[in-house]
């Protein structure tokens, strides 16, 4: 018979773990990356980019000023109040006139009224960043809610549970019209 | 009180295993080498993203580009002073570096990957949005239009 061999001392194996352990903590990160996507306009061609109306009511321009203080389609505005007017304007439960127009399109074979709305959002040089990332905020908040209550309405499921091309069909009827208007040069720091 | 006594008069105490310590720190290691990412960059300036509860997740990870913009750290505050700077990489930068940056991003993906880069603006929640427009401007020049604004989801602290 083979001697027998001797066991292996194995409670240095605990150390050694505890060395590649304190390694990668000390060199890694962990790695939540989320934030607010956008898409920003492409650079224009030609010169005479005002040429392009878009009908009044359609629009509603979203200020902050040097001061972090909130305009909203002309009157200044708390920003708790500020989800709820866009929401009101992007889907003009009433047909009022003052707000945007609907138009019928079909999406994934059923027609839908989709606002046309758009939200443009304006800021100084000197606005914060923290402002700026609040109202943003608010903004894809409010078009969320609408997602999730359409998409309530028409699968009977929240947004988030709905399937890819369902999704897709809810991003579609209730687009996220946020324009990211031209710097001015006004409010320098 | 005389049953301890008693027992630890008759037997001595058996040891406790270690054989198993090793097995939970494994277990622990690959916990962090599953959720945690390496460290590519060193941060040169503080960057204390600004709040958002619709913070979405970014999906794609390795098609992102970094630029982030802040005051600089302490140790380096005497060379550059405390106004906001935009650090590519490893080093401080101006706006017009912007678009070699991005190039050199972009040809580091492949061909079928480039248009689906995305810029991941860190910036901190105290710069002005001056800075922010510039580098956006920028961007739209260089046509790299898919951006993200980091931030956290609000009562996470980092």
């Amino acid at each position: 018979m083979a001697k027998k061999t001797p066991e292996i001392n194995s409670s240095s194996t605990a150390d050694i773990a505890f060395l590649l352990l304190c390694y990668f903590l000390m060199t890694t990160t962990m790695g939540d990356q989320s934030g607010l996507q956008r898409r920003l306009p492409p650079i224009p061609d030609t010169k005479d980019v005002q040429d392009q109306k878009v009908n009044r009511r359609n629009i509603v321009v979203v200020r902050i000023n040097s001061a972090d203080k909130l305009f909203a389609g002309n009157e200044a505005m708390d920003i708790s109040f500020l989800k709820d007017k866009m929401k009101e304007f992007l889907s003009n439960p009433a047909d009022s006139p003052e707000l945007p127009e609907k138009e019928a399109k079909e999406i994934g074979g059923k027609t839908y009224m989709v606002s046309k709305g758009v939200i443009s959002l304006q800021n100084d040089r000197g606005t914060s960043y923290q402002a700026y990332i609040a109202v943003q905020n608010e903004l894809v908040k409010a078009v969320n809610e609408l997602r999730d209550e359409f998409s309530m309405r028409e699968f009977g499921k929240r947004f988030s549970r709905l399937s890819e091309d369902e999704q897709d069909v809810v991003k579609k009827a209730v687009p996220q019209n946020i324009s990211e208007a031209e710097p001015k040069d006004t409010g320098k720091k | 009180m005389s049953k301890f006594g008693g027992s630890r008069n008759n037997k001595s105490v058996p040891g406790i295993s270690s054989g198993s310590l090793s097995d939970i720190v494994f277990m622990l290691l690959f916990f962090f080498m599953v959720t945690t990412q390496m460290r590519e960059t060193e941060n040169k300036v503080v960057v204390k993203l600004p709040e958002a509860s619709e913070a979405a997740k970014l999906e794609r990870k390795d098609l992102s580009a970094n630029i982030n913009i802040g005051s600089p750290t302490r140790q380096y505050q005497a060379m550059y002073g405390t106004d906001a700077r935009i650090q590519l990489n490893d080093s401080f930068k101006t706006i017009d570096d912007i678009r070699d940056f991005i190039a050199s991003e972009r040809d580091a993906m492949s061909e079928a990957d480039r248009s689906l880069m995305t810029v991941n603006l860190r910036v901190d929640e105290d710069v002005r949005m001056g800075i922010v427009s510039d580098v956006k401007q920028e961007l739209r020049r260089c046509s790299a239009l898919k951006i993200m604004y980091a931030s956290r989801k609000p009562g996470g602290d980092k």
